[in-house]
Protein backbone atom coordinates (compact mmCIF):
# COMPACT_ATOMS: atom_id res chain seq x y z
CA UNK A 1 0.00 0.00 0.00
CA UNK A 2 1.40 3.38 -0.92
CA UNK A 3 1.37 6.14 1.82
CA UNK A 4 -1.29 8.22 0.30
CA UNK A 5 -3.98 4.88 0.38
CA UNK A 6 -2.81 3.89 3.88
CA UNK A 7 -3.51 7.06 5.36
CA UNK A 8 -6.85 6.95 3.72
CA UNK A 9 -7.67 3.55 5.20
CA UNK A 10 -6.48 4.90 8.39
CA UNK A 11 -8.55 7.68 8.48
CA UNK A 12 -11.48 5.59 7.04
CA UNK A 13 -11.23 2.42 9.52
CA UNK A 14 -11.57 5.36 12.09
CA UNK A 15 -14.74 7.27 10.98
CA UNK A 16 -18.33 5.82 11.31
CA UNK A 17 -19.13 5.92 7.71
CA UNK A 18 -17.41 2.94 6.73
CA UNK A 19 -18.83 1.16 9.22
CA UNK A 20 -22.04 2.13 8.79
CA UNK A 21 -21.63 1.53 4.95
CA UNK A 22 -19.94 -2.41 6.05
CA UNK A 23 -22.93 -3.31 7.69
CA UNK A 24 -25.65 -1.95 5.55
CA UNK A 25 -24.53 -3.23 2.65
CA UNK A 26 -23.21 -6.93 4.01
CA UNK A 27 -26.72 -6.87 5.00
CA UNK A 28 -28.26 -5.90 1.60
CA UNK A 29 -26.52 -8.67 -0.03
CA UNK A 30 -26.98 -11.40 2.77
CA UNK A 31 -30.41 -10.16 2.25
CA UNK A 32 -30.92 -10.44 -1.70
CA UNK A 33 -29.10 -14.01 -1.44
CA UNK A 34 -32.00 -14.99 1.15
CA UNK A 35 -34.69 -13.59 -0.75
CA UNK A 36 -33.28 -15.20 -4.13
CA UNK A 37 -33.53 -18.68 -2.01
CA UNK A 38 -37.02 -17.93 -0.90
CA UNK A 39 -36.22 -17.19 2.63
CA UNK A 40 -34.49 -20.86 3.18
CA UNK A 41 -33.70 -20.77 6.68
CA UNK A 42 -29.78 -21.77 6.15
CA UNK A 43 -29.30 -18.70 4.11
CA UNK A 44 -30.11 -16.36 7.56
CA UNK A 45 -29.26 -13.12 6.82
CA UNK A 46 -28.19 -12.42 10.47
CA UNK A 47 -26.02 -15.28 10.52
CA UNK A 48 -24.27 -14.43 7.46
CA UNK A 49 -23.80 -10.82 8.45
CA UNK A 50 -22.39 -11.43 11.44
CA UNK A 51 -19.58 -13.76 10.48
CA UNK A 52 -18.73 -11.92 7.70
CA UNK A 53 -18.69 -8.61 8.91
CA UNK A 54 -16.71 -10.36 12.31
CA UNK A 55 -13.98 -11.84 9.68
CA UNK A 56 -13.84 -8.34 8.05
CA UNK A 57 -12.65 -7.06 11.59
CA UNK A 58 -10.61 -9.73 12.63
CA UNK A 59 -8.62 -9.27 9.12
CA UNK A 60 -8.24 -5.74 8.94
CA UNK A 61 -7.95 -5.62 13.04
CA UNK A 62 -10.55 -3.38 13.93
CA UNK A 63 -11.57 -3.09 16.78
CA UNK A 64 -15.24 -4.00 17.85
CA UNK A 65 -15.32 -0.21 19.24
CA UNK A 66 -14.55 1.08 16.34
CA UNK A 67 -17.16 -0.83 14.57
CA UNK A 68 -19.72 0.31 16.86
CA UNK A 69 -18.97 3.74 16.61
CA UNK A 70 -20.31 3.12 12.74
CA UNK A 71 -22.62 0.52 13.76
CA UNK A 72 -24.56 1.65 16.54
CA UNK A 73 -26.97 3.87 13.82
CA UNK A 74 -28.29 0.82 12.69
CA UNK A 75 -28.60 -0.52 16.59
CA UNK A 76 -29.95 2.38 17.88
CA UNK A 77 -33.25 1.34 15.71
CA UNK A 78 -33.54 -1.73 17.92
CA UNK A 79 -35.72 0.02 20.65
CA UNK A 80 -37.99 1.84 18.21
CA UNK A 81 -38.94 -1.22 16.10
CA UNK A 82 -39.52 -2.71 19.17
CA UNK A 83 -41.73 -0.04 19.85
CA UNK A 84 -43.33 -0.28 15.99
CA UNK A 85 -44.34 -3.63 16.99
CA UNK A 86 -47.27 -2.11 18.19
CA UNK A 87 -48.90 -1.54 14.73
CA UNK A 88 -48.86 -5.28 13.20
CA UNK A 89 -50.17 -5.95 17.02
CA UNK A 90 -52.81 -3.36 16.44
CA UNK A 91 -53.92 -4.96 12.53
CA UNK A 92 -54.44 -8.83 14.03
CA UNK A 93 -55.94 -7.39 17.61
CA UNK A 94 -58.89 -9.84 16.89
CA UNK A 95 -56.98 -12.30 16.39
CA UNK A 96 -54.35 -11.79 19.15
CA UNK A 97 -57.28 -11.31 21.58
CA UNK A 98 -58.70 -14.57 20.35
CA UNK A 99 -55.92 -16.54 21.35
CA UNK A 100 -54.90 -14.71 24.91
CA UNK A 101 -55.23 -17.91 26.71
CA UNK A 102 -53.59 -20.19 24.59
CA UNK A 103 -50.96 -17.92 24.79
CA UNK A 104 -50.58 -17.08 28.19
CA UNK A 105 -50.60 -20.79 29.20
CA UNK A 106 -47.57 -21.42 26.55
CA UNK A 107 -45.80 -18.77 28.00
CA UNK A 108 -45.12 -19.91 31.31
CA UNK A 109 -45.10 -23.71 29.83
CA UNK A 110 -42.62 -22.42 27.49
CA UNK A 111 -40.46 -20.11 29.70
CA UNK A 112 -40.22 -22.63 32.60
CA UNK A 113 -39.15 -25.40 29.85
CA UNK A 114 -36.44 -22.71 28.46
CA UNK A 115 -34.62 -22.35 31.73
CA UNK A 116 -35.26 -25.82 33.00
CA UNK A 117 -33.62 -27.50 29.95
CA UNK A 118 -30.96 -25.47 29.71
CA UNK A 119 -29.79 -25.68 32.96
CA UNK A 120 -29.75 -29.50 32.98
CA UNK A 121 -28.62 -30.31 29.58
CA UNK A 122 -25.37 -27.85 30.77
CA UNK A 123 -25.31 -30.00 33.81
CA UNK A 124 -25.74 -33.01 32.15
CA UNK A 125 -22.97 -32.10 30.07
CA UNK A 126 -20.57 -31.06 32.96
CA UNK A 127 -20.16 -27.24 32.37
CA UNK A 128 -19.42 -25.58 35.51
CA UNK A 129 -21.73 -23.60 37.54
CA UNK A 130 -20.45 -20.21 36.49
CA UNK A 131 -20.87 -20.95 32.70
CA UNK A 132 -24.85 -21.94 33.22
CA UNK A 133 -25.65 -19.46 35.14
CA UNK A 134 -24.21 -17.14 32.39
CA UNK A 135 -26.54 -19.47 30.02
CA UNK A 136 -30.19 -19.64 31.85
CA UNK A 137 -31.18 -16.56 30.48
CA UNK A 138 -30.36 -16.99 27.32
CA UNK A 139 -33.81 -16.85 25.37
CA UNK A 140 -34.77 -13.31 25.92
CA UNK A 141 -33.95 -10.15 23.99
CA UNK A 142 -29.87 -9.51 24.94
CA UNK A 143 -30.41 -6.45 27.38
CA UNK A 144 -32.41 -8.22 29.28
CA UNK A 145 -30.85 -11.30 29.55
CA UNK A 146 -27.33 -9.42 30.43
CA UNK A 147 -29.24 -7.37 33.17
CA UNK A 148 -30.58 -10.87 34.62
CA UNK A 149 -27.04 -12.27 34.12
CA UNK A 150 -25.49 -9.31 36.39
CA UNK A 151 -27.97 -9.73 39.12
CA UNK A 152 -27.00 -13.56 39.31
CA UNK A 153 -23.33 -12.54 39.35
CA UNK A 154 -22.83 -14.60 36.12
CA UNK A 155 -20.47 -13.26 33.15
CA UNK A 156 -23.07 -11.34 31.11
CA UNK A 157 -21.02 -10.73 28.22
CA UNK A 158 -21.21 -14.89 27.83
CA UNK A 159 -25.16 -14.30 28.34
CA UNK A 160 -24.81 -12.09 25.34
CA UNK A 161 -22.71 -14.38 23.22
CA UNK A 162 -25.53 -17.66 23.97
CA UNK A 163 -28.77 -15.02 23.02
CA UNK A 164 -27.48 -14.36 19.61
CA UNK A 165 -26.43 -18.27 19.28
CA UNK A 166 -29.66 -19.26 20.66
CA UNK A 167 -31.59 -16.61 18.26
CA UNK A 168 -29.47 -17.94 15.21
CA UNK A 169 -30.60 -21.40 16.36
CA UNK A 170 -34.08 -20.68 16.64
CA UNK A 171 -34.10 -18.77 13.50
CA UNK A 172 -32.73 -21.41 11.46
CA UNK A 173 -34.27 -24.26 13.23
CA UNK A 174 -38.11 -22.95 13.55
CA UNK A 175 -39.32 -23.61 9.91
CA UNK A 176 -38.11 -27.31 9.09
CA UNK A 177 -38.89 -28.11 12.47
CA UNK A 178 -42.38 -27.04 12.27
CA UNK A 179 -42.87 -28.14 8.92
CA UNK A 180 -41.82 -32.05 9.73
CA UNK A 181 -44.04 -31.72 12.88
CA UNK A 182 -46.89 -30.58 10.20
CA UNK A 183 -47.83 -27.76 13.06
CA UNK A 184 -50.10 -25.29 10.08
CA UNK A 185 -51.44 -22.76 12.79
CA UNK A 186 -49.13 -19.95 12.39
CA UNK A 187 -49.95 -18.49 15.65
CA UNK A 188 -48.29 -21.42 17.35
CA UNK A 189 -45.24 -21.22 15.36
CA UNK A 190 -44.91 -17.85 15.58
CA UNK A 191 -45.64 -17.67 19.98
CA UNK A 192 -42.90 -20.74 19.91
CA UNK A 193 -40.11 -18.93 18.09
CA UNK A 194 -40.49 -15.70 19.97
CA UNK A 195 -39.91 -17.45 23.23
CA UNK A 196 -37.45 -19.68 22.25
CA UNK A 197 -35.51 -17.16 19.63
CA UNK A 198 -36.72 -14.11 20.97
CA UNK A 199 -36.14 -10.57 18.01
CA UNK A 200 -34.05 -12.96 15.90
CA UNK A 201 -36.84 -15.92 15.74
CA UNK A 202 -38.96 -12.76 15.36
CA UNK A 203 -37.47 -11.50 12.10
CA UNK A 204 -37.31 -14.74 10.98
CA UNK A 205 -41.24 -14.80 12.00
CA UNK A 206 -41.74 -12.27 10.06
CA UNK A 207 -40.43 -13.24 6.77
CA UNK A 208 -42.31 -16.17 6.57
CA UNK A 209 -45.58 -14.79 7.54
CA UNK A 210 -46.86 -11.67 9.00
CA UNK A 211 -49.34 -13.38 11.94
CA UNK A 212 -46.20 -15.70 13.08
CA UNK A 213 -44.42 -12.18 13.35
CA UNK A 214 -47.21 -10.78 15.49
CA UNK A 215 -47.44 -13.67 18.01
CA UNK A 216 -44.03 -14.12 17.89
CA UNK A 217 -43.43 -9.83 18.85
CA UNK A 218 -45.80 -10.97 21.30
CA UNK A 219 -44.50 -13.83 23.20
CA UNK A 220 -40.69 -12.06 23.22
CA UNK A 221 -42.02 -9.09 25.31
CA UNK A 222 -43.70 -11.63 27.30
CA UNK A 223 -41.13 -13.88 27.78
CA UNK A 224 -38.73 -10.78 28.87
CA UNK A 225 -41.00 -10.24 31.89
CA UNK A 226 -42.10 -13.45 32.38
CA UNK A 227 -37.87 -14.81 32.27
CA UNK A 228 -36.52 -12.25 34.90
CA UNK A 229 -38.85 -13.51 37.25
CA UNK A 230 -38.24 -17.13 36.56
CA UNK A 231 -34.42 -17.17 36.12
CA UNK A 232 -33.41 -16.33 39.75
CA UNK A 233 -35.93 -19.03 41.13
CA UNK A 234 -35.26 -21.90 38.98
CA UNK A 235 -31.55 -20.94 39.59
CA UNK A 236 -31.64 -21.91 43.41
CA UNK A 237 -33.99 -24.27 43.04
CA UNK A 238 -32.26 -26.43 39.94
CA UNK A 239 -28.29 -25.20 41.08
CA UNK A 240 -28.86 -24.80 44.55
CA UNK B 1 -42.95 10.43 8.25
CA UNK B 2 -40.63 12.46 10.78
CA UNK B 3 -43.91 13.12 12.57
CA UNK B 4 -44.48 9.36 12.77
CA UNK B 5 -40.80 8.70 13.86
CA UNK B 6 -40.87 11.57 16.63
CA UNK B 7 -44.31 9.65 18.15
CA UNK B 8 -42.88 6.30 17.98
CA UNK B 9 -39.78 8.03 19.88
CA UNK B 10 -41.81 9.28 22.56
CA UNK B 11 -43.49 6.07 23.15
CA UNK B 12 -40.18 4.43 23.80
CA UNK B 13 -38.97 7.20 25.98
CA UNK B 14 -41.99 7.68 28.03
CA UNK B 15 -41.18 3.58 28.53
CA UNK B 16 -37.66 4.36 29.24
CA UNK B 17 -38.42 6.72 31.80
CA UNK B 18 -41.48 4.68 33.48
CA UNK B 19 -39.15 1.47 33.37
CA UNK B 20 -36.07 3.35 34.61
CA UNK B 21 -38.30 5.19 37.41
CA UNK B 22 -40.54 2.10 38.79
CA UNK B 23 -37.16 -0.04 38.27
CA UNK B 24 -39.51 -2.54 36.39
CA UNK B 25 -38.15 -5.85 35.62
CA UNK B 26 -39.13 -5.54 31.47
CA UNK B 27 -37.02 -3.30 28.52
CA UNK B 28 -38.71 0.02 28.20
CA UNK B 29 -39.23 -0.14 24.57
CA UNK B 30 -41.45 -3.16 25.21
CA UNK B 31 -43.57 -0.56 27.45
CA UNK B 32 -43.54 1.85 24.14
CA UNK B 33 -44.84 -0.57 22.38
CA UNK B 34 -47.77 -0.68 24.47
CA UNK B 35 -48.08 2.99 25.02
CA UNK B 36 -48.43 3.24 20.81
CA UNK B 37 -50.61 0.34 20.75
CA UNK B 38 -53.17 1.89 23.55
CA UNK B 39 -52.58 5.27 21.26
CA UNK B 40 -54.40 3.67 18.51
CA UNK B 41 -56.68 2.16 20.12
CA UNK B 42 -58.15 5.42 21.43
CA UNK B 43 -57.58 7.04 18.61
CA UNK B 44 -60.31 4.65 16.71
CA UNK B 45 -62.62 6.03 19.69
CA UNK B 46 -62.23 9.71 19.93
CA UNK B 47 -62.11 11.11 16.24
CA UNK B 48 -60.10 14.28 18.14
CA UNK B 49 -56.89 12.17 18.32
CA UNK B 50 -57.44 11.76 14.48
CA UNK B 51 -54.67 14.05 13.44
CA UNK B 52 -50.81 14.58 12.47
CA UNK B 53 -49.21 10.89 12.53
CA UNK B 54 -52.32 8.76 13.72
CA UNK B 55 -54.02 9.85 10.72
CA UNK B 56 -54.00 8.28 6.84
CA UNK B 57 -52.18 5.50 8.59
CA UNK B 58 -48.80 7.76 8.66
CA UNK B 59 -47.22 5.85 11.39
CA UNK B 60 -48.42 2.55 10.93
CA UNK B 61 -46.52 2.65 7.27
CA UNK B 62 -43.23 4.43 9.35
CA UNK B 63 -43.65 1.16 11.59
CA UNK B 64 -44.14 -1.39 8.69
CA UNK B 65 -41.21 0.28 7.28
CA UNK B 66 -38.90 0.07 10.42
CA UNK B 67 -40.10 -3.54 10.83
CA UNK B 68 -38.90 -4.84 7.35
CA UNK B 69 -35.77 -5.01 8.17
CA UNK B 70 -35.99 -6.41 11.30
CA UNK B 71 -33.07 -8.78 11.08
CA UNK B 72 -30.76 -6.00 9.76
CA UNK B 73 -31.37 -4.54 13.54
CA UNK B 74 -29.74 -7.62 15.35
CA UNK B 75 -26.18 -7.30 13.40
CA UNK B 76 -24.35 -5.02 15.22
CA UNK B 77 -24.85 -7.21 18.71
CA UNK B 78 -24.35 -9.98 16.68
CA UNK B 79 -20.80 -9.03 15.05
CA UNK B 80 -19.65 -8.44 19.10
CA UNK B 81 -20.53 -11.90 19.58
CA UNK B 82 -18.35 -12.96 16.75
CA UNK B 83 -15.47 -11.14 18.83
CA UNK B 84 -16.27 -12.93 21.97
CA UNK B 85 -16.42 -16.03 20.48
CA UNK B 86 -13.04 -16.51 22.43
CA UNK B 87 -15.73 -16.96 25.53
CA UNK B 88 -17.33 -19.83 24.39
CA UNK B 89 -13.88 -21.53 23.03
CA UNK B 90 -12.98 -23.56 26.14
CA UNK B 91 -16.48 -25.35 26.39
CA UNK B 92 -17.33 -25.00 22.51
CA UNK B 93 -19.28 -27.58 21.81
CA UNK B 94 -20.98 -28.46 25.37
CA UNK B 95 -22.30 -24.87 25.24
CA UNK B 96 -23.28 -24.88 21.71
CA UNK B 97 -25.13 -28.71 22.39
CA UNK B 98 -26.83 -27.13 25.51
CA UNK B 99 -28.19 -24.11 23.50
CA UNK B 100 -29.13 -26.37 19.86
CA UNK B 101 -31.34 -28.80 22.37
CA UNK B 102 -33.00 -26.53 24.55
CA UNK B 103 -33.93 -24.46 21.85
CA UNK B 104 -35.63 -27.63 20.14
CA UNK B 105 -37.02 -28.25 23.24
CA UNK B 106 -38.50 -25.15 24.05
CA UNK B 107 -40.11 -24.88 20.49
CA UNK B 108 -41.69 -28.13 20.68
CA UNK B 109 -43.18 -27.54 24.53
CA UNK B 110 -44.90 -24.25 23.66
CA UNK B 111 -46.25 -25.24 20.06
CA UNK B 112 -47.36 -28.24 21.80
CA UNK B 113 -48.81 -26.43 24.44
CA UNK B 114 -50.21 -23.60 22.61
CA UNK B 115 -52.55 -26.03 20.09
CA UNK B 116 -53.47 -28.54 23.06
CA UNK B 117 -55.28 -25.43 25.13
CA UNK B 118 -56.56 -24.12 21.95
CA UNK B 119 -58.21 -27.03 21.00
CA UNK B 120 -59.52 -27.79 24.52
CA UNK B 121 -61.02 -24.09 24.18
CA UNK B 122 -62.81 -24.94 20.54
CA UNK B 123 -64.37 -28.21 21.94
CA UNK B 124 -65.98 -26.41 24.41
CA UNK B 125 -67.11 -24.14 22.75
CA UNK B 126 -68.47 -26.67 19.97
CA UNK B 127 -70.28 -29.02 22.49
CA UNK B 128 -71.44 -26.74 25.26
Amino acid sequence: MSENSFSLWVYLSQSPLLWLTVTLSTYAVADTLSLATHRHPLANPVLHSIWIIGAFLLITGTSYNTFFAGAQFVHFLLGPATVALAVPLYDNRKRVVAAIVPMLVSLVAGSITTIVSVVLFAKALGLPHAIILSLAPKSVTAGVAMGISESLHADPSLTAVSVVLTGIMGAIVVTPLMNWAAITDFRARGFAVGIAAHGIGTARAFQVDEVAGVFSGIAMGLNALVTSLLVPLAVTLLLG
Amino acid sequence: MIASLSLILFCQLGGEVIVRGLNLPMPGPVLGLVFLLILLLTRDRFSALRRGPLRNDAVESTARGLLSHLSLLFIPAGVGVVKNLDLVIGHGIAILLTLAASVVVTLFATVATFLAINRLLTKRQVEP
